[in-house]
């Protein structure tokens, strides 16, 4: 049973699940499927923002660029849109992860040539991101009624209730997932986060793995930035303005190490939901909204400092499961 | 005889053998050294926007606007210093700007109670410090990154003031208040009193930095905090230390500010920390800690203040004067990179 509490993410759920139990005997309207399905729906977005972040982060690096990498693909995909409103959806989907792929590498390539601080790279692309947008758009906002409805289509395909935004969060993070535990680039990740030089005498790349972590921040933020145009009906300049911290909330709450090289796609996804979750419940319980800050703020402080022993240890894992088969035979 | 013309001559007479290696005092002065020191980039920098600038527009070259453009960075100048200490011991301190939110709403809900201005000063100043403690103590006792336990208290800081304040706004000071923020401290030359303290805190912090054992003590801590532990420095009381001083700093800019717009919103300062950030960055501050001068950050914020107040007069709108300040950015830390990559040690 000790042993079973030490995992991070099992904790994480038990909150969760209590939160649930207790918000629902609160508001009884909480604890309806309805709610559940809007939760989810609604934190579509971050399940899928947290989880590139968290490869990002996996490589000792951050990406403060991905809300501004959202909003100006949003944008760019809109103004196609609006031009030509009757491509088909598949089109936007492509063009959109393309363009986000396109800023993630820029990102990646100063990152992994340059070897310049990505805080110091991606604190740059986010004012250049944001401000492209004014520039190629005038400024003007693209309203959802030039944009031709089947660019609004995908976010109203709904399966199984879910809004087709959540199964696509869910295709990521399944492939997350199979390229975190199941791929050799994968575990390079975590190679590289855990011990840079020990990964180079492996013969693991850190710039190739750098590379790899931004192109697939970037990719997915520009994915997201279609979805968050085509599913709120507007593109404008101030889209998401900030979402970046709330991301890297998520992967701290989830468990994440900002040192690099521990993280999991389950404990991501937890503590994206775990957000979700405040910022739906809040409104239900007749609290006002303002309190949203305040207590994720105080969130990610108890999550960080519950977990401080956890996060202080030197010698981090690439192989959990070996180490708790060891320790186990050695106990 | 022969004997004594074999033999080897006295020692004393023997011509002293070359010695294979010379231990130099100090590295060898280079002119590619010079060239490439962030400080010489700096000011070519400076040189380069102030020329354009006043070739541009006939307006840049005026005393009265180069002093109400000061307005504009002093503020977070003065943070900057703080947070310049704090990258260079290989920490950083996202928090600042909603200390800041904090630290004016505190100003402007006493000033509301008619409180006197020199109280309000206190106040501001008292709760930045209060809130930069609470940073400090919450990074040197858990270990955890102090960038997460910033980004933490980012929301907490700012959501307590988004409680309080909710969507109203505290706009009844004093006039000898508002008067600190809105009037030249000294008429001739016409400066304003943040850009004062600016200008004497940046002298007070280079001296520390630069001339005394605490200073060589943060230097250490950023090169290797776990050698300079034991070396016997007392690394996470500085940082505890320089966390408060960050939170003050924080403080002292929010009673400037507040003095200067005369209204405290939950949103004052929005986005600052990134702002300051980049400043500090731009001074050549190493993101992995250990490198950086005050000079240089002193630099850096007059580049980045003219830069904004030169092209604003050429009626380039705020946010296009953000994506060429983010090239800047990476540009003038990506040059040097590629220059030493390509030509190596010249």
């Amino acid at each position: 049973m000790k042993r079973l509490a030490t995992y991070r993410e099992i904790i994480l759920a038990a909150i969760i699940a209590v939160m649930v139990i207790g918000i629902s005997i609160v508001a009884p309207a909480f604890g309806t499927r309805d709610t559940f399905v809007a939760v989810l729906n609604d934190t579509a977005f971050l399940f899928m923002m947290a989880l590139a972040q968290m490869i990002v982060i996996l490589t000792r690096g951050i990406d403060l660029s991905v809300a501004a990498n959202l909003a100006l693909t949003g944008m760019l995909t809109a103004m196609v849109a609006e031009h030509h409103p009757d491509l088909p959806i598949i089109v936007f989907v492509v063009l959109s992860t393309v363009i986000g792929l396109g800023l993630g590498l820029i990102n990646g390539g100063l990152v992994a040539a340059l070897q310049i601080p990505p805080i110091v790279v991606t604190l740059g692309t986010l004012a250049v991101f944001r401000g492209m947008i004014v520039v190629i758009g005038g400024g003007a906002q693209v309203d959802g009624a030039n944009m031709g409805a089947n660019f609004q289509l995908l976010p109203k395909l709904t399966v199984f209730g879910l809004s087709s935004i959540f199964w696509i969060a869910v295709l990521i993070a399944v492939a997350c997932w199979l390229f975190l535990t199941r791929t050799r680039p994968g575990r390079g990740l975590y190679a590289v986060g855990c011990n840079p030089v020990a990964a180079r005498y492996c013969g693991i790349d850190l710039g190739r793995q750098q590379l790899i972590a931004y192109a697939i921040s970037g990719a997915v933020a520009g994915l997201s930035g279609y979805l968050w145009v085509a599913r709120y009906g507007v593109a404008y300049v101030e889209i998401a303005t900030g979402y970046e911290l709330t991301v890297i909330a998520a992967c701290v709450i989830g468990g994440v190490s900002i040192g690099g090289g521990v993280g999991s796609v389950a404990g991501t996804l937890l503590g994206a939901l775990f957000i979700g979750l405040i910022v739906n419940a809040l409104p239900v319980m007749q609290v006002s909204p303002f309190w949203q800050m305040a207590i994720s703020g105080a969130v990610i402080l108890l999550a960080v400092i519950i977990n401080a022993r956890a996060e202080a240890r030197p010698d981090k894992l690439i192989l959990p499961r070996a180490r708790r088969e060891a320790a186990r035979v050695g106990a | 005889m022969t004997d004594l013309a074999l033999r080897p001559s006295q020692p004393a007479a023997a011509p002293q053998p070359k010695p294979r290696y010379t231990v130099a005092d100090r590295a060898p002065r280079r002119l590619s050294d010079f060239l490439l020191r962030w400080e010489t980039i700096l000011v070519i920098l400076l040189a380069a926007v102030i020329i354009g600038n006043t070739l541009l527009s006939p307006y840049f070259l005026d005393l009265y606007n180069l002093a109400d453009t000061t307005y504009n960075f002093s503020e977070k100048a003065i943070i900057a210093l703080g947070m310049a200490l704090l990258i260079l011991v290989r920490e950083i301190d996202l928090s600042i700007a909603a200390i800041m939110a904090l630290a004016a709403l505190a100003i402007g809900s006493l000033a509301a109670h008619g409180v006197a201005p020199p109280l309000l000063i206190l106040a501001g100043l008292g709760v930045g410090l209060l809130c930069g403690a609470v940073n400090g103590l919450l990074v040197t006792r858990t270990g955890v990154p102090s960038i997460v336990i910033t980004i933490g208290t980012m929301s907490l800081f700012r959501g307590i003031a988004q409680v309080t304040l909710g969507d109203q706004a505290l706009t009844t000071y004093p006039d000898s208040y508002l008067a600190l923020g809105q009037s030249y401290f000294i008429t001739m030359p016409p400066t304003p009193l943040s850009f004062l303290i600016f200008l004497v805190l940046a002298i007070v912090f280079g001296v520390v930095l630069h001339g005394t054992a605490i200073g060589r003590q943060l230097f250490a801590i950023g090169a290797n905090p776990v050698a300079a532990r034991f070396a016997g420095i007392r690394v996470d009381r500085l940082r505890f230390a320089l966390f408060t001083l960050s939170g003050l700093l924080a403080g002292l800019a929010a009673v400037l500010l507040t003095a200067r717009i005369g209204v405290v919103r939950p949103n004052i300062a929005l986005g600052w920390e990134l702002d300051v950030v980049t400043m500090v960055v731009l001074g050549g501050v190493a993101i992995s800690g250990g490198v950086g001068t005050i000079l240089g950050v002193v630099l850096a914020v007059f580049v980045l203040g003219l830069a904004t107040f030169g092209l604003s007069l050429m009626n380039v709108p705020g946010i296009v004067i953000n994506v060429l300040l983010g090239l800047l950015l990476i540009l003038s830390i990506a040059a040097p990179i590629v220059i030493r990559r390509f030509f190596g040690r010249f």
